[in-house]
């Protein structure tokens, strides 16, 4: 796609708002539709996008497969990781009440830290998934 | 800080999940071997903690978050959950030692420390299920076990791996979809998840109508996860074509851990009064068990691929375990029971030595690749006629024990019929035993097993552990026949 200036001014334009509307899905998930898995998959397609248009090359170079295969864990950890912060703070596992002096404030920020947790695996996994096909030929 | 034995039912989840976590990130097969170990034998001594306290305190009740169990999950560990999630712990402490060389072996390096964290997800999610109180939430942990499965099958050496895996992965699918629809029914007629709630609720529903939906897709959901026959198709090609390790674990663990959710469901929510009050559950399952036992009897006696012949097996021996639940007497049901934990170790151990046995000659599990090789690898076979005695139900093995309540309870009910096809299909499996035990210890060794040395030790401890189990628990008949009792008892809501 290297000479189809079309596709390659569009995607530049469109990759900003892409990952934009990823974090709007994200952050609004607390009042409307969305949330982490949906945000997951929207940021990942804005990468995606870019790789189908750049070239695999070029994605890897930005999110690079150690990066990718590392965050898949780490997602799960953070969440898991918000579950043990329950026990520190006298609580049961998951319980974020006393994460922060206002329950209320606390409870937003449990739920915060796991839906980020959920982002960044739910992004990286579907990476991993492109890199798996897109790479198929190479390996 | 909270005292730690307070929070020990999810530490029981969690301690895998961090190992999972770890297992990926660790990228090299050896270091995710190690806490694959350590996490296998912290996981079997939490269970242990658990059944004790619930033997000799009380059930334990865990809210998840600190939410009420009418709108959190409750994690519950009573009479019934507790020997099976000391069983899947057990398993999983026991057979880790024998992925370290069989892994090292039929994997590519790359994928090694990928396939631990994969163990560890399904340790999680068997775990999970077994533990929980929430009827979603099971699901959440059928999902979880259920897809690290697939995986774990997928990444088996041969090619027709990917194609058991595909088939498993679809059947699987329908029926964890089934089952949530049930769950989606259930929670619209009585407003809450937890099973508990759900138990007292259904009692005063008035139109019965959707609960009898819910009741037969939790069923039928939950019977494809077990392979009840005729919903067993998926599984003699996954057991045969994933790698070895994969299958000692799934054989030993997995089908039981979805046993005990139905038995859960069918005793513990529906009520067996209610069920057999609406729907003919209990006759459809006596027969579709009967059946299973005799036919895949039969399969197994003309199969050459020793591992589809013991996946066959399993189906059959499946059935022996449904047909005690189905009975719905106390010893039908400590039966069925005692035969989910005895036929866990029993069928471990067969598969450990098979695991072994295909490990030495080459990878071949063919019948013929057998010959001659229980003079090569003697303690490995002997293994495996021990564990096949249990398989058949000698007594002084685990088998016996659980056949003996089986037939105990046919006979109470006046069904000598079953109690002779309980005897007869036993002895099928003398047949389809022998024809290996024939094979591996009075043929002249072959190509394949001319060469063979004994196991390694790895792989030796392992195998001695769950024979010597079939043996210990056959001897010692008290330990799980107690708490086979006790599990019954409060299946059946006569536990004092």
């Amino acid at each position: 796609m290297r000479f189809d200036a079309i596709l390659r001014v569009a995607t530049k334009i469109f990759l900003p708002l892409v990952l934009l509307f990823g974090l709007y899905v994200q952050f609004h998930g607390d009042y409307g539709p969305g949330g982490g898995f949906q945000a997951g998959v929207i940021v990942a397609a804005g990468f995606i996008l870019y790789g189908l248009i750049y070239g695999l090359s070029a994605l890897t170079r930005i999110v690079p497969p150690w990066l990718v295969e590392t965050m898949v864990p780490l997602g799960v950890a953070i969440y898991a990781g918000t579950g043990v912060a329950g026990w520190l703070t006298g609580g049961n596992f998951l319980d974020y009440s006393r994460l922060r002096e206002d329950v209320h404030l606390a409870q937003e920020t449990g739920v915060f830290l796991v839906e980020l947790g959920v982002l960044i695996t739910v992004s990286s996994t579907m990476l991993a998934i492109f890199y798996a096909f897109a790479g198929r030929d190479r390996s | 800080m909270l005292a730690l034995v307070d929070q020990l039912p999810p530490l029981l989840v969690i301690v895998p999940l961090f190992g999972a976590i770890l297992a990926a990130l660790a990228r090299k097969g050896p270091i995710a071997w190690g806490i694959a170990q350590i996490v296998a034998v912290a996981v079997l001594l939490i269970a242990a903690a658990l059944l004790v306290q619930v033997y000799y305190v009380d059930t334990i009740s865990y809210r998840i978050g600190g939410w009420a169990p009418e709108i959190g999950i409750e994690y519950r560990v009573d009479r019934i959950n507790a020997p099976i999630l000391l069983l899947v712990a057990a398993i999983a402490a026991a057979i880790v030692p024998f992925a370290f060389r069989s892994v090292a072996a039929e994997l590519p390096e790359e994928r090694q420390a990928w396939f631990y964290a994969m163990f560890l997800l399904c340790l999680t999610g068997l775990l999970g299920i077994a533990i929980t109180g929430d009827a979603f939430n099971a699901f959440v942990f059928l999902e979880i076990s259920s897809l690290s499965t697939y995986t774990l099958i997928a990444l088996g050496r041969n090619r027709r791996a990917l194609v058991a895996a595909y088939q498993y992965l679809i059947v699987g699918t329908i029926g964890a979809t089934f089952y949530v629809i049930g769950v989606g029914l259930l929670y619209i007629m009585t407003g809450t998840l937890n099973l508990g709630l759900i138990a007292e609720r259904i009692a005063e529903i008035e139109s019965a109508r959707p609960v009898l939906a819910a009741l037969a897709f939790i069923i039928v959901g939950i019977s494809l996860k077990l392979a009840l026959f005729p919903l067993h198709l998926w599984l003699p090609n996954a057991y045969a074509y994933a790698p070895s390790f994969a299958t000692i674990f799934l054989a030993a663990t997995a089908t039981k851990v979805a046993v005990y959710l139905l038995a859960r469901y069918i005793f513990g929510v529906f009520g067996i009064g209610f069920i057999s009050s609406a729907l003919p559950v209990n006759q459809v399952l006596l027969l579709l068990s009967t059946v299973a036992i005799v036919v895949a009897a039969l399969v197994a006696v003309y199969e050459d691929n020793v591992k589809r012949m013991l996946a066959y097996s399993s189906v059959g021996q499946i059935g022996y375990i449904i047909l005690g639940l189905a009975m719905a007497t106390a010893s039908g049901v400590t039966g069925g029971y005692l035969h989910i934990l005895a036929h866990g170790i029993t069928k471990g151990a067969l598969f450990a030595a098979v695991g072994a046995a295909v490990f030495r000659n080459g990878g071949s599990a063919r019948l013929g690749d057998f010959a001659g090789i229980g003079r090569r690898m003697p303690l490995t076979m002997t293994a495996f006629v021990i564990a096949g005695l249990s398989l058949v139900g000698i007594p002084g093995t685990v088998g016996f024990l659980s056949k003996w309540y089986l037939v105990l309870g046919a006979i109470e009910l006046g069904w000598w019929w079953l109690a002779a096809i309980i005897v007869l299909s036993s002895l099928l499996a003398i047949l389809y035993l022998g024809r290996v035990v024939e094979v591996a210890f009075f043929r002249e060794p072959v190509a394949a097993t001319a060469r063979a040395a004994e196991a390694p030790p790895s792989m030796l401890l392992t195998l001695g552990l769950l024979t010597a189990a079939t043996v210990v628990f056959g001897l010692r008949t008290d330990l799980l026949a107690g708490s086979a009792r006790a599990a019954a008892a409060a299946l059946l809501g006569t536990a004092p």
